[in-house]
């Protein structure tokens, strides 16, 4: 389903060149929980705004279901990114003011999607957050806000779920509970979960490990799953 | 996005942020107020004079002395000969004998200014006109009760007058002025004489503030020689009008050219030593003025509505970078560049229409309130034009969607990544 092929990524910063990913070839198929592990700066945030169709390789091809990502106007990735991808980042990232139904709702707006309300209220019930639609951001915990930020890349039924650091601003507990949810998404609802993280604890819930330095795949390693 | 979500997503902004909202918004408020009150006092002021000119009758032809001063002084006797340098009321006479084709009629008048009525223990300053008994026809300012100057008044130097309705109701403020006396003194009262009234005019009103209302009217022959400084070393009767009243769709320009040549024969001149003015003539010099003040009154009011648009940009500009957290959020849930420009121009927008609205509201009902009332010892007239409306609503609009479209434009290029890391 994702495919990258030599993906190169070169910041510049004043006469520096970052090279942040080199030659990566990569490739993930639908179902997979996959952790992309790594220190700061070793390249996994790029791998996955790449992955994500936020950002765009400088060299080599990203494949997307055999669609060239890199042939795509804006609008299309756009089209592409809100269709197919839903994101969970470190800090949250909901929007202020909005109560958590409106939040979960967003994506849905920008797809103009008819029975928003309907399938928010269905998100934030796989999440365990109903009791909570009407709540504003500052009205609730850490662990219930990205709740709301998984409702809302699930509610376009996305087929790639993209989690950065999502466990980062969270304590160990509720970590637990958030990475549960993900695994359930994978296990009972067929998403593919590409998860950014530097904890070995958390990368530990998923079936597959890519390790990642220097802008380099240094390690790709498949769990094979205890019987149960 | 569908508009009504961006609507939505506006109307949230602009009540999140509502002082400021407010503010900006009263930049277009008042932008739009004052051009549609200014627009509207330089209309009333336009329509206020030409009432005036209309007021003075219809149908006007005005021949006066070119002469710097022709009446009071008597220079006429010390002129070259045969440059008579007043007109007289010979002239005017002349003018009627002529029988020119389309004149209805021909008054000619003197005016005195500076004299003083006296009835009992009233008194008033007024203008006093002396003229025919043909005025009140070509002037279009009918008697309301007794009788105008009569002819034989005229032959004998009556001492007959007509009071304007103002002056009627001041100095007879219980009772009917007909048949009464009243003194008439000059230059501080060394001449004074007693006159019969005969008549009151009907009122003029008008938004001249009713000055032809303030006039006393006695017979042109009187005037002339009964008072000692308006005397003509010739005999003749000097006036410093004709009044001439061209016939309903006689053109007055040929009527002009005629009058034009019977004077000019008669003062046996080749330039006219007196000029032919119409009506419309000087409806179209004061329309001048008063368009002028309009064009200026217009401009203020456009300049403050460009910086009230200025406003509304700089808001925006502010908004957009303080919002940048937002437009990432947005955009990673999959808002494309269009989206982002859809609801920062719509918010723009929403601001300067609503101040536009507002702005429409309010400068109606101030227009509306200071119509007909003393502003500064002038009573304000108000004209509001339709037009005005429109087109400072649209110029609103249109500032709106302009200032609004550069900082969406800005939010639409940000990079959803660099705008996600935005803290």
């Amino acid at each position: 389903m994702i495919k990258l092929e030599g993906v190169s990524k070169v910041y510049v910063a004043g006469t520096n060149q970052i090279r942040a990913l080199d030659n990566v070839d990569l490739e993930i198929a639908r179902g997979e929980f996959v952790a992309i592990m790594g220190a700061s700066g070793s390249g996994k945030s790029t791998l996955m705004n790449i992955i994500g169709c936020l950002d765009m390789p400088t060299r080599g091809r990203y494949l997307f279901e055999g669609h060239d990502v890199g042939r795509m106007s804006d609008d299309a990735r756009a089209v592409l990114r809100s269709r197919e991808f839903g994101f969970v980042f470190q800090q949250f990232n909901l929007l202020p003011r909005m109560s958590a139904i409106e939040q979960v709702e967003l994506p849905l707006v920008y797809q103009s999607v008819r029975g928003r309300r309907r399938l928010a209220r269905q998100a934030l019930g796989r999440v365990g957050l109903e009791a909570r639609m009407s709540h504003k951001p500052t009205q609730l915990s850490g662990g219930q806000q990205q709740r709301v930020a998984i409702a809302r890349a699930l509610v376009a039924n996305p087929r790639v779920v993209l989690a950065d650091e999502p466990t980062g601003a969270l304590d160990t507990q509720t970590g637990e509970e958030l990475m549960q949810i993900l695994g359930d998404l994978v296990r009972n609802h067929g998403i593919t979960v590409i998860l950014v993280t530097h904890e070995a604890d958390v990368a530990a819930y998923a079936d597959r490990v890519v390790r990642m330095r220097d802008g380099h795949i240094v390690e790709d390693t498949i769990k094979v799953k205890a019987a149960v | 996005m569908s508009p009504f979500d961006a609507l939505r997503v506006a109307f949230r902004a602009i009540a999140a942020n509502g002082l400021r909202s407010f503010l900006t918004t009263l930049g277009m408020v008042i932008g739009v107020g004052s051009v549609i009150v200014l627009i509207a006092v330089g209309q009333g002021a336009q329509k206020g004079v030409q009432d005036q000119i209309r007021g003075l009758g219809a149908n006007l032809l005005f021949v006066k002395p070119a002469a710097a001063s022709a009446q009071g002084t008597g220079a006429g006797a010390r002129g070259a000969a045969g440059s008579a340098q007043t007109l007289t009321k010979s002239d005017s006479d002349a003018l009627v004998a002529a029988g020119i084709q389309g004149v209805k009629g021909i008054a000619p008048q003197v005016s005195v200014d500076g004299a003083q009525v006296i009835a009992g223990s009233n008194n008033q300053g007024v203008t006093t006109i002396g003229t025919t008994p043909e005025y009140p026809d070509v002037r279009s300012s009918p008697v309301a009760s007794g009788s105008f100057i009569t002819q034989d008044d005229v032959e004998k130097k009556a001492l007959t007058m007509v009071l304007g309705s103002e002056i009627a109701k001041t100095l007879f403020p219980d009772g009917s002025p007909i048949g009464e006396t009243v003194r008439l003194t000059f230059a501080g009262g060394r001449i004074g004489l007693n006159f019969h009234v005969a008549g009151v005019m009907a009122p003029k009103g008008g938004s001249g503030g009713g000055l032809a209302d303030n006039y006393v009217f006695v017979p042109v022959s009187t005037l002339q020689s009964r008072i000692g400084f308006v005397r003509n070393a010739s005999g003749e009767i000097n006036v410093n009008q004709i009044n001439i009243q061209t016939a309903d769709g006689a053109d007055q320009k040929v009527v002009a050219i005629q009058v034009t040549d019977v004077l000019a024969q008669r003062h046996s001149v080749a330039t006219p030593d007196f000029t032919v003015q119409s009506q419309d003539d000087l409806v179209g010099a004061a329309g001048e003025v008063s368009r002028t003040l309009s064009i200026l009154l217009g401009s203020i009011a456009g300049i403050s509505l460009v910086v009230g648009g200025i406003g509304v940009m700089n808001i925006m500009l502010v908004s957009v970078t303080e919002r940048t957290r937002e437009i990432g959020i947005r955009r990673a849930v999959g808002a494309r560049g269009k989206d982002i420009i859809l609801q920062f121009v719509t918010e723009a927008l929403a601001l300067c229409v609503g101040g536009g609205l507002l702005g429409i509201a309010i400068g109606v009902g101030v227009a509306l309130g200071i119509d007909g009332r003393d502003i500064a010892d002038q009573k304000m007239a108000t004209v509001i034009q339709p037009w005005s409306i429109g087109v400072a609503f649209a110029v609103a609009a249109g500032i709106g969607a302009l200032s609004g479209s550069y900082p969406a434009y800005r939010a639409s290029r940000l990079d959803p990544i660099t705008a996600l890391r935005n803290e």
